[in-house]
């Protein structure tokens, strides 16, 4: 079971006129791993996270997600993850309860389990007062929690977090850890994008991204080894120094 | 002074890279100017008229030639019968219907005397009253023809001047309209959608908190627009003066110093909209129901203003739109000096004194709150 | 299907929890349909004229009592001056000053002919030509009655006549809300397709959860689908208040069949949603959308014919008026509405209409791209 590979790329390569934002990338992800994808802004996390996700497709080299081709097979792929993205991925003006609900109709969830799923996830997250609120009123944190149930509600093979916890507290962010743990025991593979460092160690393993190119990959542990410093801070900032391109 | 300097940079970058939205901010006038100056004229040409002749005899054949010769008509449709009218102006396929009895040449040449019936589809009124007129004009020449043009004595001569405008060109009406239009849509419009994005996006807190009086932070936002508006005035003037051919009669400066006023007018009503609104569709829709219809309707440049019930004429006086389209008139068309536009400019000055205070006030409580 | 029914029951749920777009429904058609009628009389009337009489004789006041009596003119002043009275048209309180000259009526009588100047503002070239055209018609009558005073000679008999008399279908009174109203709702149906189509899917974009939405196994077609006919049935629902609140105000209803006016604007509220769509393709803002909607807005309705005729146009831009949906819909309803045209008169414009909804749509579709690539 742990060894199923849910998410494969090899030498993917992406390009925008003569600009190359992904540089022939290989990796692996496995089922149930969390898989930390670091890297400065512009370092091309994003793009690489956008073809993933079946939203781009791929210059040259080889992707499947969930066992799904990123050329051909995105609409089963879309159908396979969950997407949770630094801005705001729940609409304000309506509810908790009514983004569930709508999210959930969306990734194909019949309306009877639906309603019991929704149920339970408000319970779960404690939220049986502020189900009828609407998400803009909410504070920050719980906004993020609430979009990560959402994201996983259908239960994805995969879900990807694009820089999730930014702009919460550490006691929220440390919560919402918690959670990324219980969704990777579930079985559910988490591939998370961060720029907090400490977030780093959370994960299984690391890739860390360079102008567009792999850098460098491993468990944490293995990397701080590898460049003899003390925290994942120090690893990416040797790292970094060698970039040329920033945003 | 240069934390103020800096930030305009940053707001004119912000408008420059947006090529799309650039094009249209230059292309709008162009096109405006355009349509007025060649498309849009409430003339009448080629209009589609259906001729019901009973009589078909020389006289109307000829009749009906010059009808369809002249540039005003285009005979469109023979009809047999009185019936057959209905359909046609139903269909849309004739705005006007001319009717010949029967013997037509034969009464005219006989009893010198014979009747013509002209038929108006008058759902657009103006339109019918204006083919209706034409169609008499050529009736009455075709008559007067007949008549050798006999010099009758008695006669009133009219010697007619028309002043200011002697080729009775519509530009000289719609150059101005254009100009306040724009300049609503630049100054108030797009600087109160612009402001209110940056609250909409939660930008604006990171913008108060930075070393500058936070209303400097709006007005950098507004200066882009005020130079983009100023620069659409210019092409406006250049196009009227080298395309159609309308001189600035007055003061090039006086009418460049007024529209200055003008647009910080526009830009305190865009204030007055960004500190009031939190979110851009209500800036937009401010804009539109309260700024740019009113200018369309109450400026005089569309819809005649003396035609208007008293309530809305009493109304246009309050739309700042009216005041600076009657100078523009004033200065370019008629050739006035400063001395004939003082009345309006102070009142355009006091408007917008007004709007500023208000909106500075209000800007301030909501900083404070 | 069903995730069909998701989205249109999310996106009713944030219309009607959204205070402008129902401002824009409700304020929109009453303001305009008040206002814009209104304004719209093109009729003109009311000319001020300023008169010099250099003559003071029985003749000139006689016809300073006749331009009096015209129900056209309003005589604002006597004035002692031409100069003077050129003062009085800088301020725009007169548009004519007729001046009789001196000796004038003398002239007429002992030499058989003499003259009256004009002099019209013409910065407005209808009022200016118009006015003075009317005037001329005063003076032709006077000098009729002049003529007919001293001519002892029965008129006409020698002289072939032609006598034209007019009629006037559908709106004999020249009324212009009547030709103003059906026009409006044409424009206020556009708006609302237009530009609360397009500002909606940009504010998606902008806010970022049109992202969310296509990482979703939701389909190209069902994301386009639920926001075509939330605002399809919304355009409706405005053309409805237009026609009651057309009702309310003018006493204007349709001597056609409201059903047809229904269909029409069915179809062509497709064919506008499609052009909201293709706006907001190209922008990424709602600041972008806002003004690539005000231009096509501007643009569709300056050549649409609400204000001036399709027919005074140049040949090119009558080509341009038939690629432009608004153009059609003016055009029917305002044939429904007076005329009374049934749908059988109209049929080639409904396929048209038609044409266009497949068209606009098709060309959003093309430039709406699921995958960003």
């Amino acid at each position: 079971m742990m060894s199923e590979i849910v998410i494969h790329t090899e030498n993917l390569t992406r390009k925008f006129g003569d600009f190359v934002a992904v540089n022939t990338i290989s990796f692996d992800v496995k089922a149930g791993e969390i898989f930390g994808f670091l890297g400065a802004n512009g370092a091309g996390k994003t793009t690489a996270m956008k073809i993933l996700c079946g939203l781009l497709s791929p210059t040259s080299g080889v992707a499947s997600v969930a066992g799904f081709d990123v050329y051909k097979e995105n609409e089963q792929i879309k159908e396979n993850i969950g997407y949770m993205s630094q801005k705001f991925s729940l609409y304000e003006n309506l509810t908790v309860r009514e983004n569930i609900r709508f999210f959930g109709g969306i990734y194909g969830i019949d309306r009877k389990s639906l309603k019991v799923k929704s149920e339970e996830l408000i319970q779960r997250l404690g939220l049986g007062l502020e189900a009828d609120k609407l998400v803009g009123s909410l504070p920050l944190g719980w906004k993020q929690k609430i979009s990560f149930s959402v994201a996983i509600l259908h239960n994805p093979k995969v879900v990807f977090l694009d820089e999730p916890t930014g702009g919460v507290d550490p006691i929220t962010r440390r919560q919402f850890w918690d959670m990324i743990y219980e969704a990777s025991a579930k079985g559910i593979t988490v591939f998370v994008t961060t720029h907090y460092m400490d977030e780093a160690e959370y994960c299984d393993r690391v890739s860390i991204m360079v102008d567009g190119a792999i850098a460098a990959m491993g468990k944490p542990s293995e990397l701080k080894k590898q460049f003899a410093v003390e925290n994942m801070d120090g690893v990416f900032l040797q790292l970094a120094r060698g970039a040329k391109r920033s945003e | 002074m240069k934390v103020f300097f800096a930030f305009v940079k940053k707001e004119f970058w912000h408008v420059i890279r947006d090529k799309r939205s650039l094009i249209i901010l230059i292309g709008l006038p162009i096109v405006m100017m355009l349509l007025f100056g060649f498309a849009l004229t409430s003339e009448v040409k080629n209009s589609n008229i259906a001729i019901l002749d009973f009589s078909k005899d020389q006289a109307t054949k000829t009749l009906v030639e010059r009808i369809d010769q002249s540039q005003y008509f285009t005979v469109n449709k023979y009809l047999d019968s009185e019936n057959e009218m209905e359909g046609v102006f139903r269909k849309g396929q004739a705005r006007l219907v001319l009717i010949f009895p029967q013997n037509f040449e034969n009464d005219l040449s006989k009893d010198k005397k014979t009747q013509l019936r002209l038929v108006a589809d008058a759902s657009d009124p103006n339109t019918a009253n204006i083919t209706i007129n034409y169609a008499s004009a050529i009736i009455r020449d075709y008559q007067n023809e007949l008549n050798e043009n006999k010099k009758l004595p008695y006669t009133i001569e009219m010697e007619t001047r028309m002043l200011y405008n002697p080729q009775l060109k519509s530009s000289y009406n719609f150059v101005p309209g254009v100009m306040t239009l724009i300049m609503m849509l630049l100054g108030a419009m797009m600087t109160s959608v612009s402001i209110v994005k940056e609250k909409e996006m939660g930008t604006m807190e990171i913008l108060l908190v930075s070393p500058m009086k936070p209303i400097m932070v709006l007005v950098s936002k507004a200066v882009p627009y005020m130079v983009l508006c100023f620069l659409d005035i210019i092409l406006i003037l250049l196009m009227a003066v080298y395309i159609l051919e309308m001189p600035i009669q007055g003061s090039l400066v006086l009418l460049l110093a007024e529209s200055l006023l003008f647009i910080i007018t526009t830009l305190s009503l865009g204030l007055l909209i960004s500190v009031n609104v939190n979110s851009q569709q209500v800036a937009m829709f401010i804009s539109l129901v309260a700024l740019l219809m009113p200018s369309l309707i109450f400026s005089g440049f569309m819809f005649p203003i003396e035609n208007m019930p008293l309530p809305l004429q009493v109304m246009s006086n309050l739309i700042p739109t009216k005041w600076y389209y009657s100078i523009v008139k004033a200065i370019m068309v008629k050739g006035l000096s400063f001395e004939f536009v003082l009345k309006q400019t102070l009142i355009l000055a006091g408007m917008t004194v007004f709007f500023l205070t208000i909106a500075i006030k209000k800007f301030k409580i909501n900083l404070e709150a | 299907m069903n995730k069909l029914l998701f989205l249109l029951q999310k996106e009713f749920k944030q219309i009607f929890r959204n205070p402008t777009i129902l401002r824009m429904i409700i304020i929109m058609p009453i303001l305009q349909l008040i206002l814009l009628p209104l304004a719209a009389d093109y009729e003109v009337k009311n000319i001020m004229v300023s008169v010099v009489d250099l003559d003071h004789s029985p003749y000139s006041k006689r016809l300073i009592q006749k331009i009096d009596a015209s129900s056209y003119f309003k005589l604002v002043e006597y004035s002692p001056s031409y100069k003077k009275s050129l003062e009085t048209v800088g301020d725009g309180k007169t548009d004519l000053i007729l001046t009789i000259p001196r000796g004038f009526e003398k002239t007429l009588i002992k030499e058989n002919s003499t003259k009256l100047h004009l002099a019209a503002d013409a910065v407005n070239g209808i009022r200016g030509g118009l006015g003075s055209t009317y005037l001329t018609q005063v003076v032709g009558d006077f000098n009729r009655e002049i003529r007919e005073e001293w001519l002892v000679m029965p008129r006409n008999s020698e002289i072939p006549q032609i006598e034209v008399t007019t009629a006037n279908w559908y709106n004999p009174h020249y009324k212009y809300p009547l030709f103003m109203v059906p026009g409006i709702l044409v424009v206020l149906v556009t708006m609302v397709g237009a530009f609360m189509t397009a500002l909606n899917i940009v504010a998606e974009k902008e806010i970022g959860t049109i992202e969310q939405l296509n990482v979703t196994p939701l389909k190209k077609h069902e994301f386009i689908l639920g926001k075509l006919i939330p605002f399809w049935v919304l355009g409706m629902v405005s053309i409805t208040m237009g026609i009651v609140v057309a009702f309310v105000i003018f006493r204007i209803l349709p001597v056609g069949s409201f059903l047809t006016i229904y269909a029409f604007s069915a179809v062509y509220l497709f064919g506008v949603l499609g052009i909201g769509l293709l706006i907001s393709t190209f922008s990424d803002t709602q600041q972008q959308a806002t003004l690539f909607a005000f231009f096509a807005m501007m643009v569709f309705i300056l050549l649409g014919g609400l204000y001036t005729p399709i027919e005074g146009m140049p040949r090119w831009s009558q080509i341009l008026t038939y690629f432009n949906p608004p153009a059609y819909l003016i055009k029917i309803v305002r044939a429904i509405y007076i005329k009374g045209s049934v749908f059988s008169d109209l049929k080639n414009d409904f396929y048209v209409l038609i044409a266009f909804a497949i068209g606009f749509n098709g060309l959003a579709i093309l430039n709406y791209r699921k995958r960003m690539a």
